[in-house]
């Protein structure tokens, strides 16, 4: 190891150097500034974009039902963020800016409350058994997910869908050993219909959605569990008219269609 | 410019061009690292790190990356010396399968392992006659480390590889040594420094393993559940002790860093 000695430093350089350290202190707030404007105002396009936070089990049904409300309103661009109630709560606490969030349960916004306004439950779901297409293994009941011969892969408890999975479980007294406990529901879904596991639990707009590449097996109705999907504005939103007015837009019938048609019930 | 500037080299006084992006370039990496620290529970640490979840994650941690660390060895050491001395065709495309990895976004990595060793993937039916279902084990967990950490071992040997004069390799041989004597008397004492820094890098980078593994390997505790996985589950129900546990693998990757003192770009100092 080789260090050859510093060469004295001339005084300009120290002086750049703080010029340096000066202008940065300068430029910071600037940048941040800048940062800001362009968030609260609208787009360079005069179009408002309103953040919506929502559960990934709505990616397809908010995309689509999203299109519709901004064909009807021209000035309003609709930026979905879709992921796991549980990460959309965390970003939340941690400050990102949003307009409005919608949850696949009511635990999670309530949890929430300091930070949203009132919530109105947009829609409801179930849950289902997903399997590989034509159900190779056979999987017609909860009890056949106990089966030694059949691997399963369950939402973590940390969200929502693994909360309900596990309270579907528990009433129905079957004791399942996940091999995996996937971090959103949409993950239990594609490792099924990639053939990696052999079933999941699911929302049954979930097993929809996939069309053909995976089988849904029904559970029956009064022994399912309520899913309940509330929306709520964000205390610190950018929009916050155009955030209640989403959510009072998701319950008109556009919106209703949409839902329906993608298997979600009604509140 | 006249050639004395040109010679002035490193040592010269550093243009303001330079030295402001340069600051605001180490703040922007400063600033989240400060932000760990500013937020660490201090009260807590010792509590959140020694919860049982946390110790089998770390345990399993520590499991997966040490045997990512192995087989990187076994595999990664052959190769980074066939690389650096032998001749062949198409050495330039092996070195680029061999380098993606690294750039690659991790959980494209996963996607790919999935279709290459999942159960339905290329080589599942063998894999599956063999008896071993890679995803949601452990072992797939560790050949999620090791695909995106062995480059790091293969890169950082290969260089120091190159950059031995083969003539005493060569004077070995002549003095009538076998290759593996060779190897084991003049060529490993020589790149042992790049090896070592290569294996360091290689097991941080296992041991850091997030994207590849939850794609690949699933999460369950106890299972493939490493450190990196829990830390992301838990800022969803217990950011305290998610930056925690944060903070626990910063210190590791940064007690990594300050052992290597940069050798391994190859600086001596």
């Amino acid at each position: 190891m080789t260090s050859a000695p510093l060469a004295p430093r001339p005084r300009r350089h120290r002086l750049r150097v703080r010029l340096a350290a000066v202008l940065l202190t300068v430029l910071a707030p600037l940048t941040a500034a800048c940062g800001g404007g362009a968030l609260a105002g609208p787009d360079d396009d005069g179009r408002t974009t309103v953040t919506v936070l929502a559960a990934s089990s709505l990616t397809d049904v908010l995309t689509e039902a999203g299109a519709a409300y901004e064909e009807e309103h021209p000035d309003v661009r609709l930026r979905f963020s879709f992921a796991g109630s549980q990460e959309l709560a965390a970003q939340v606490r941690q400050g990102l800016p949003a307009d409005l969030i919608v949850t696949a349960d009511t635990a999670t916004m309530d949890a929430l409350r300091n930070e949203t306004g009132p919530s109105t439950v947009i829609a409801r779901n179930r849950l289902a058994i997903a399997t590989a297409p034509g159900n190779p293994r056979g999987v017609d009941s909860l009890d056949d997910l106990a089966r030694e011969d059949v691997s399963v892969v369950l939402a973590d408890p940390e969200v929502p869908a693994g909360r309900y999975g596990r309270e579907l479980l528990e009433r129905w007294g079957v004791t399942v050993r996940p091999v995996s406990l996937e971090p959103s529901v949409r993950a239990v879904l594609s490792k099924v219909a990639l053939g990696e596991a052999d079933a999941g639990l699911v929302y049954v707009t979930d097993a929809a959605s996939a069309g053909d590449e995976v089988h849904a097996v029904p559970l029956p109705d009064d022994r399912n569990v309520a899913v309940r999907y509330p929306a709520a504005p964000l205390e610190d939103a950018p929009h916050p008219e155009e955030a209640a007015d989403v959510i009072a837009w998701l319950g008109t019938e556009p919106a209703r269609r949409v839902l329906r048609d993608a298997g979600f019930l009604l509140p | 410019m006249s050639r004395p500037a040109d010679r002035r080299g490193p040592r010269a006084r550093p243009p303001v061009a330079f030295v402001l992006p340069a600051a605001l370039a180490l703040v922007f990496l400063a600033v989240p690292l400060a932000g760990v620290l500013a937020h660490t529970p201090w009260p807590d640490l010792v509590g959140h790190l020694s919860s049982p979840a946390v110790a089998r994650a770390l345990g399993l941690s520590l499991l997966v990356s040490g045997w990512a660390l192995l087989l990187s060895f076994v595999l990664g050491v052959p190769l980074a010396w066939l690389l650096a001395r032998v001749h062949f065709p198409g050495k330039a495309l092996v070195r680029s399968l061999v380098l993606l990895p690294m750039v690659l976004p991790p959980t494209v990595a996963g996607v790919a392992l999935l279709r290459g060793f999942g159960r339905n993937g290329l080589l599942g039916g063998v894999l599956e006659v063999l008896g071993a279902t890679l995803p949601f084990s452990t072992a797939g967990a560790v050949v999620a480390a090791a695909f995106v950490a062995m480059p790091f071992l293969v890169i950082s040997l290969e260089g120091a590889l190159n950059g031995l004069p083969p003539r005493y390799e060569e004077a070995a041989a002549t003095m009538g040594a076998t290759l593996p004597q060779t190897l084991r008397y003049v060529t490993l004492p020589m790149v042992m420094p790049s090896l070592a820094s290569g294996a360091a890098l290689c097991w941080a980078r296992a041991l850091g393993e997030f994207g590849a593994t939850i794609t690949f390997a699933g999460n369950l505790p106890g299972v493939t559940q490493t450190l990196p996985l829990q830390v992301y589950l838990l800022l969803q129900r217990d950011p305290a002790a998610a930056t925690s546990v944060s903070l626990l693998l910063l210190a590791v990757a940064a007690a990594v860093l300050i052992a290597l003192r940069g050798r391994w770009l190859g600086h001596s100092r």
